[in-house]
């Protein structure tokens, strides 16, 4: 299985560097010839279970509740200006 | 003669300082914090108020469970100075039942991996012997429990957690059902999959954190709403009517000669106490790691999205524009495994690859839940090795991930299929403990607790010590 790192890495916003795309270039093909064996597995009729305990949508009021303090969420922010989180500049 | 609760937790603070060097098990250790709810829980003590069996105990938080104001890193340098502005719920429920937390404890980055090597701060090491590797990725919470350098301590467990490095350093760890405990401020790592347990010197220990802990969280809308019984209750030594299965499939060519030895005399000593002894097979067993290395992954890429430097954690301050800044930050910010696993899941959910692996892991996760509903038809409680080797030396699986993956065989399918399971001790291969995994079914944490009470009352492997 040979897979496209780089195309993986833009999707998952993730920089490598030269190295890391060769070690994980590898590392990946093996871990998914590994999955393959799943295709032994007639799963035609099974369905999915994406939760193992079955749930319904679950309800609540809906009711205003106070907000967590801004400060201490702020205080974590890498850059901020008037309580707003500022990034990099996006349009030119 | 009564301990004080500022004493046991000077005495604790004290053996941390003593041993801390060693074992690594601790990330952030929150002296003055603790020695204050000490305090207040001696308060409460003398005032005979709200006293519950954790008042006034010295336990560890596993760093990936956020502490308010107390810096909660995930071992990873993308938070390494977070300080959340909340509780978990469970640290909500501890702090209530009067625990003092005296510190966060070391894990693997995200809780991904089984050493808890794969920490961006430190090692820990395994009070046992301190070549060999804890387990991950709770291995701060069960080297700092094992190594009395916390009473009991909460871990986090997705694909084994909590029950293996309880079983590399020979104490209890229990992973509730899905839904029993809430994961409410619990940083996600596969969210279908996590669950929050204690790990514990004893089964008492961890019927008594699981009173603590388990119940319904309106934060948390995958958390069970159906009612906590009291599990110290199920503390009964007595396993005549219980029927107990030997999983065939964990007994196999890939187990140790020592752990299988040891989990079949566990077994015959279940026997031997009145439980009915069968064998149980649950066939598709052999592809529930292929199943969780994609599961696992898919969710984890979608989850740790939110690293992104801009609300909290590190940013890279260089990068000029919003993208560079986003593949800067992360790439700084994250170590190799949990990149690794976020290239995974990115690509199994990818377009063209989503049907192929992850619908199909979807599909082969229905066909291990149904193996385990047939088995518990006609059992009360599933029994196989929780790990199919004892602690491995240190550096030994670093380089070949796939190699690690395979480790969690015994761990990874009850996880799959949601069901509540516990490691504890039943024996050392060498010095290095041993440890049986009891699987129940759905909600039925008091069978599992009654069976391994009755099995540790009769035996003295949790009475042993590491060595330090």
């Amino acid at each position: 299985m040979k897979i496209d790192v780089e195309h993986v890495a833009r999707l998952a916003r993730l920089g490598l560097t030269e190295t890391e795309k060769k070690l994980f270039g590898e590392q990946l093909s093996a871990i998914l010839d590994y999955a393959d064996n799943l295709k032994k597995l007639d799963t035609e009729s099974v369905p999915p279970t994406s939760h193992a305990v079955a749930m319904s949508n679950v309800y609540r009021e809906d009711k205003v509740i106070p907000c967590a303090d801004v400060e201490p969420i702020m205080a974590n922010a890498p850059d901020e200006a008037n309580h707003m989180f500022r990034v990099p500049r996006i349009i030119e | 003669m009564t301990v004080s609760s500022v004493e046991l937790t000077r005495a604790a603070l004290e053996r941390i300082k003593q041993v801390e060097d060693r074992v690594k098990a601790y990330v952030t250790v929150d002296e003055a914090g603790a020695l204050a709810q000490a305090a207040e829980a001696d308060r409460r003590l003398k005032a005979k108020e709200n006293v519950t069996p954790l008042t006034g105990l010295p336990i560890a938080v596993k760093d990936n469970m956020c502490t308010k104001g107390l810096r909660t890193t995930c071992s990873s340098k993308i938070l390494a100075d977070y300080l959340p502005p909340y509780d978990a719920t469970v640290v909500t429920k501890l702090k209530a039942a009067g625990a003092v937390i005296l510190g966060k404890t070391n894990l693997d980055e995200f809780a991904m991996g089984s050493s808890t090597e794969n920490s961006a701060f430190q090692a820990t090491r395994n009070p046992w012997d301190t070549g060999t590797v804890p387990g991950g990725s709770s291995g701060g919470s069960a080297a700092a429990v094992a190594a009395g350098e916390a009473v009991m301590a909460t871990g986090s467990d997705t694909g084994g957690s909590i029950r293996q490095p309880a079983s590399f350093c020979g104490v209890v760890g229990l992973k509730p059902t899905y839904g029993r405990v809430s994961r409410y401020g619990l940083v996600a790592f596969a969210s279908s999959l996590d669950q929050i347990g204690p790990l514990t010197k004893d089964v008492t220990g961890a019927a008594q954190m699981l009173n603590v802990i388990a119940g319904h969280d309106p934060l948390d809308s995958t958390s069970a709403d159906r009612p906590v019984p009291d599990y110290t209750r199920a503390l009964v030594n007595d396993v005549k009517k219980l029927k107990i299965g030997l999983v065939r499939e964990l007994m196999g060519d890939g187990i140790s000669p020592e752990v299988k030895a040891a989990v079949k005399k566990a077994a015959d000593a279940l026997a031997g106490l009145g439980a009915e002894l069968v064998e149980v097979s649950l066939p598709s067993l052999e592809y529930a790691i292929a199943t969780y290395y994609l599961i696992a992954p898919a969710e984890a890429s979608s989850n740790l999205a939110r690293f992104d430097g801009v609300k909290y954690g590190h940013r890279n301050k260089e990068a000029k524009d919003l993208l560079t800044m986003y593949y800067e930050t992360r790439r700084e910010g994250f170590g190799p495994e949990v990149k690794r696993r976020i290239m995974i899941g990115t690509y199994a959910l990818s377009a063209g690859y989503y049907d192929a692996y992850y619908l199909k892991a979807l599909k082969v996760r229905t066909l291990i839940k149904r193996d385990f509903e047939k088995a518990f038809e006609r059992c009360d409680v599933l029994v196989s090795p929780t790990s199919p080797t004892v602690a491995f030396r240190v550096g030994e699986k670093a380089a070949d991930p796939l190699a690690m993956y395979l480790s969690d065989i015994a761990t990874i399918p009850v996880n799959l299929a949601g069901l509540p399971a516990l490691s504890l001790p039943c024996g050392f291969s060498g010095r290095l403990p041993i440890g049986l995994q009891m699987i129940g079914r759905a909600f039925a944490e008091e069978t599992l607790l009654r069976a391994a009470f009755t099995y540790e009352q009769n035996t003295a492997w949790h009475q042993q010590s590491a060595p330090l």
